[in-house]
């Protein structure tokens, strides 16, 4: 057994997920969307990234910027072709519209994923890796890549967090978060916010899509795991709490990385669903949930 | 008025639908008797989310209860199909209590997860215990229902039609109504005298018993248990999407989209994978620009 290698990994894959479940839970936080189409989202980031550095012999770096811009481009267009609609709709009751926005993002999901198929098989992608190579810590080889995912992860959740808590536009969104309706009231267009925490999810969804095919690779097939896990950690650290959702993508990180290298790889997902379980019956808010 | 137009026109319906195994082919057949079995996941999904207002992730869940707790004592016991058929459909309510006891405490989005989570739960449990159920294979059964496309499909039908008439009857009842009304708001029902939290929970039982008993029926056409066919999320899904497409809140209108579904799939097959694309991009179409489903703008444009 490895421990040096356990908390490497784990923390690499944690990271990962932690910048995948924050831009879902931010858009839960701010306009109660559910997105179902999450894990194509970044399928889709990363096989394009694949596509161009490979393919179309643009290197890794042009590559993963094509990828981080069809991650962003594909988070615009999923709101406005499906949830905006839905939203601004006076056919649908207002009580209605949470479960349309879940069907409706989840059928926008499964064609995101099998237009994927479609045009790139659904064989597994290796996205190449902005710096190759390994490097020795502590005894332990390392490849580069790995501390490459977990440090473009901390740097732009940081990024993240100086929007929201030190510029006036963060400040918005975070008080549309928090009481959308009191918002409106001091005469901001709640639109405008929606489209911001949109584009800002985007960029987030890309760079975690295009990291996780540089580390994992990435398939069609994965899609709907992808949305499953980035759920899962955000209803473990409370729907819409941030800070909940960074403290959850950390244990659901180092459980999976503990049950893979002590029990079994082919179990990894179950003792987090059984913690997830757990959580829901007895805190139903989650870890660090508001409501 | 219009629940008893509803009524004659599914009978006709019913009554042109058992007159085909006389002028079509075994392959319309089986692809039918496939979709009526699917009907009715989607109608027992139909009387939870649009009479309760519980929006249920895993439909998938009790269906596979019943088809796993009715293939495995076939397999391995040997008991006679009807009985395994029974045991599957208790099993089903049973699980399904134990479920939804607790779940449905919770509100919002919550009860959806815990569904969710379930199905996993079982998906997993199964392939881990590959050894007895055949994990990703699945398991295959000594007895089938019958050889004949036709008598399969009279079965199917005869299953889909009494089980649309109880669940269309139930919705269309008292205890639909406070269902309704508990669903759209559970505070004022609850004022108004009613037990909310019994009645949900006895639709939740309905939903499950008539999930298990399609689900247990589904396997012993098929002649296998696998999870791909029972439990996977995708089957689930495509439950939901069935009921949403075919109109929520109108039960009959969930057995067409189902209908709708396998036979628009199974036409757009030559597409290869671009007919799951087409078929979900005419969903969403649906879902956008007729949020009624076909049934609800039909009886809209009908009013």
């Amino acid at each position: 057994m490895r421990p040096l290698q356990i908390v490497i990994d784990g923390f690499a894959i944690s990271s990962l997920y932690a910048m995948g479940a924050i831009g879902f839970t931010l858009i839960f936080g701010v306009s109660g969307v559910l997105n179902l189409s999450h894990g194509a989202i970044m399928v889709v980031a990363a096989v394009v990234a694949w596509a161009a550095a490979g393919s179309f012999g643009a290197g890794p770096y042009l590559g993963a910027l094509a990828g981080v811009v069809a991650g962003f481009v594909t988070a615009l267009a999923t709101y406005f072709i499906v949830v905006r609609p839905i939203q601004t709709s006076r056919a649908i009751p207002r009580e209605e519209k949470e479960i349309f926005v879940l069907t409706g993002t989840l059928l926008w999901g499964i064609m995101l994923q099998e237009a994927v198929a479609h045009f790139f098989t659904s064989n597994p992608k290796t996205v190449l890796p902005l710096i190759a190579g390994v490097i020795d810590i502590a005894g332990e080889r390392t490849s580069i890549n790995k501390l490459v995912t977990a440090a473009i992860s901390l740097a732009a959740i940081g990024l993240l967090w100086l929007l929201v808590n030190r510029t006036r536009r963060g400040k918005v969104l975070l008080a549309a978060s928090i009481n959308p309706r009191g918002l409106t009231l001091l005469g901001f267009e709640l639109s405008g916010v929606y489209l911001q925490v949109w584009a800002i999810y985007g960029v987030l969804a890309g760079i975690a899509g295009v990291l996780l095919g540089a580390f994992l690779g990435v398939s069609s097939d994965n899609v709907g795991q992808l949305t499953a896990s980035a759920f899962s950690i955000v209803v473990l650290g409370g729907l819409g709490s941030v800070t909940g959702s960074l403290a959850a993508a950390y244990v659901v990180g180092y459980l999976e990385t503990l049950t893979a290298y002590l029990i079994a790889p082919s179990i990894r997902t179950v003792p987090v669903l059984l913690l997830l379980v757990l959580v829901v019956y007895v805190r139903p808010q989650g870890l660090l949930g508001r409501r | 008025m219009r629940t008893g137009r509803m009524a004659i026109a599914a009978l006709i319906v019913l009554a042109a639908l058992a007159l085909l195994p006389f002028g079509s082919g075994e392959y319309v057949l089986g692809l039918l008797t496939l979709a009526f079995y699917f009907a009715v996941f989607a109608m027992s999904w139909d009387l939870l989310f649009g009479f309760a207002g519980e929006v249920n992730f895993g439909p998938s869940f009790l269906t596979g209860i019943g088809a796993y707790a009715a293939g495995l004592l076939n397999h391995y016991a040997h008991w006679p199909i009807w009985a395994c058929v029974a045991v599957g459909a208790v099993a089903a309510v049973v699980a399904g209590v134990v479920l939804a006891i607790p779940a449905l405490k919770l509100r919002g989005p919550y009860f959806g997860l815990v569904t969710l989570v379930a199905v996993l739960m079982l998906q997993n449990i199964i392939t881990l215990f590959a050894g007895i159920t055949g994990g990703e294979i699945g398991l295959d059964l000594p007895d089938v229902l019958s050889i004949d496309g036709a008598t399969n499909y009279w079965i199917a039908l005869a299953f889909m039609g009494i089980s649309g008439a109880v669940l269309f009857g139930l919705s269309r009842s008292a205890a639909g109504l406070i269902l309704q009304a508990a669903g759209q708001d559970a505070i004022q029902a609850a004022a108004l005298g009613f037990n909310v939290a019994k009645h949900k929970l006895a639709a939740f039982c309905v939903s499950a018993l008539f999930s298990g008993l399609s689900g247990a029926m589904l396997v012993f056409y098929m002649g296998t248990v696998s999870v791909g066919t029972v439990v996977d999320i995708a089957v689930g899904v495509q439950v939901i999407i069935a009921a949403v497409l075919g109109g929520r809140r109108t039960i009959l209108g969930a057995a067409i989209g189902a209908v709708f579904l396998i036979v628009a799939g199974e036409i757009l097959r030559p597409l290869g994978q671009l007919s799951t694309f087409v078929v979900s991009g005419v969903a969403l179409a649906v879902i956008l620009f007729f949020p009624g489903g076909f049934l609800g703008s039909f009886g809209r444009r009908r009013a």
